[in-house]
């Protein structure tokens, strides 16, 4: 039905005239038919409901807003949750930068099954992430539990634990961006500065780091995106007390379940981190590709 | 590993000096500590005398079964619809498709419960649009619809990009129609892309939590199984936990080998 030689594009052999006229209608009308399934689709699954509760806090006024996400639980979520992202993109900059300069540069027994390790993290769900955690640190549950308590270091329902569930679960994002960069460029550069005397740290600051800098803020921002919006292995390290433990994505559960007032005003909030992460991505994506 | 001769020293990888023979110990010790050990010790938890009644419980079960099949259908659904909203962004151009290609990377950007929240607005009891899929299935297949959403557009997008239109053009000129020209020349193209995004999303949907926790109710007839393994955690049935748990890995550890695999054909290809 489709494949018969009146679909043939004019351009090429114009067919006879009735025909003509017909099938680029048709064609048109597929056309159409695609860009609504599409949008549709998205509309309804993402962005309908995103401008949902975004018309309902703005309906619900400013003071509400205001109130809710000056709240003390908020505040003390904003300290926690800073804490933690912060700590895990430090840890995980590091780390990726690291491991991208030696896979990228070494080689040694053991590499590519390390270039496969570390994508593990990410396809873990993160409910089992934080019973991992807990079965490894915690103080009657974990492997290395009697040992932390005698040492007097908590590590599970405080900040440790809640700092390595989020760096868990965002730990090959860095990497994953730097170790491309790397390996395209070679390492000529920098074993003609090496050859030349500079140092490694003088290497690293002149000749590694310019060359991955988009990368690396590329790998940051997905690190912060995923890092504040980490839920599930936090919630289960954390022991998610209300103004101790409590992360932001916490305090929005907390809110949700128990109907208290300010979820989604605090969800508005963290769309808009969201959306400032997404611009940040579009930004720097182009740079990358160059 | 024959010694490299001079010439081709500078493009070889080197050999380890002390400073990076120690980074790389370092690097596999954090590795070590933060993940290969904890994973190890969640086997070893679950594959004890009870895996096999852990994991054949009524409840663990069905939650199980809810979570694989909700999975393969939301990586049938984001093969074929992610595939077509990639075509749309590649091939046609409309007033607002800049919007609709920021708005696709909303769920990667998005915090698993305010994503959970967001959908409760328009599909939960006091929906916007009358729809109530609260404590549903269809509820939680929304839900990992919505996550996954970006894994096949943004898989498939590159190579239709890259795709020689020269091939297609020469098969229409030869008689064939835009959909066999798609079949014949397209898809074989798209696919390992399309099954690559497709295992992914498969993946995410196996472990997913936070966005599925508040349009499931908590009930346990729409409870996947992240949220049977957090509940068995909460109740310090960590065996229970610890079993299920490793089921999933398992499934995962699959998973990444099946995208392994399709990854490793797709580069033979070129």
């Amino acid at each position: 039905m489709v494949s018969t030689i009146t679909d043939t594009p004019p351009v090429v052999a114009p067919p006879a005239a009735g025909t003509r006229v017909a099938r680029p209608r048709r064609r048109r009308f597929v056309r159409y038919l695609l860009r609504f399934v599409a949008v549709a689709y998205v509309a309804a699954l993402v962005a309908m409901p995103v401008v949902v509760v975004a018309w309902r806090v703005v309906d619900q006024g400013w003071s509400v807003f205001w109130d809710a996400i000056t709240a003390p639980d908020a505040i003390h979520a904003y300290q926690v949750t800073a804490q933690v992202v912060g700590f895990a993109v430090v840890i995980n900059a590091i780390f990726g930068v690291g491991m991208a300069i030696l896979l990228a540069r070494y080689r040694f027994p053991g590499r590519s099954f390390l270039n496969v390790l570390i994508d593990v993290p990410i396809s873990i769900s993160p409910i089992i992430v934080g019973l991992a955690l807990v079965l490894a640190f915690g103080w009657t549950t974990g492997w290395l539990g009697s040992a932390l308590q005698s040492a007097g270091i908590q590590v599970i329902f405080s900040m440790p634990g809640m700092v390595l569930a989020t760096t868990f679960v965002s730990l090959p994002l860095v990497l994953r961006e730097v170790l491309p960069v790397l390996e395209e460029e070679g390492i000529e550069q920098e074993q003609a500065a090496r050859s030349l005397g500079a140092n490694a740290v003088q290497r690293l600051r002149r000749i590694t780091l310019p060359t991955i800098r988009w990368a690396l803020a590329y790998g940051v921002v997905l690190t912060l995106a995923r890092s504040l919006g980490e839920f599930g292995a936090v919630r289960v390290v954390s022991g998610d007390v209300t103004g101790q433990t409590q992360t932001l994505t916490l305090v929005v559960d907390q809110r949700a379940e128990q109907f208290e007032p300010g979820a989604y005003q605090l969800s508005v909030l963290l769309i808009a981190m969201s959306a400032i992460c997404i611009v940040a991505i579009s930004l720097i994506r182009p740079r990358e590709e160059r | 590993m024959s010694a490299p001769s001079i010439g081709a020293a500078s493009t070889e990888r080197a050999r380890l000096g002390a400073w990076s023979g120690a980074g790389l110990g370092l690097g596999v010790l954090w590795l070590s500590v933060l993940v290969l050990l904890p994973l190890a010790a969640v086997v070893a938890k679950g594959i004890g005398p009870g895996f096999w009644d852990a994991i054949t419980s009524p409840a663990a079960l069905a939650a199980i079964r809810l979570t694989v099949a909700s999975a393969l259908i939301v990586a049938a659904v984001n093969a074929v619809l992610g595939t077509l909203v990639a075509w749309v962004l590649v091939r046609d151009s409309f007033w607002g498709k800049r919007v609709v290609e920021a708005v696709i990377d909303i769920p990667f950007a998005l915090p698993t419960i305010v994503a959970g929240l967001v959908l409760l607005a328009l599909y939960g009891q006091h929906s916007a649009i009358g729809i109530d899929w609260f404590a549903t299935r269809r509820g939680v297949l929304v839900a990992l619809l919505f996550v996954t959403l970006p894994f096949v557009v943004r898989a498939v997008e590159p190579v239709l990009l890259a795709l020689d239109p020269e091939a297609e053009e020469a098969a229409t000129s030869l008689g064939a129609g835009p959909f066999t020209a798609f079949r014949r020349i397209v898809l074989p193209a798209i696919a390992p892309a399309i099954a690559s995004g497709a295992a992914l999303a498969f993946g995410r949907a196996m472990g997913e939590y936070g966005s599925v926790l508040l349009i499931s109710g908590g009930l346990p007839k729409a409870s996947v199984a992240s949220q049977y393994v957090f509940g068995q955690i909460e109740d310090d049935r960590y065996a229970q936990a610890a079993a299920v748990s490793t089921v999933l890995l398992l499934i995962s550890v699959a998973v990444l080998a099946v995208l392994g695999e399709v990854q490793r054909r797709a580069a033979r290809r070129g």
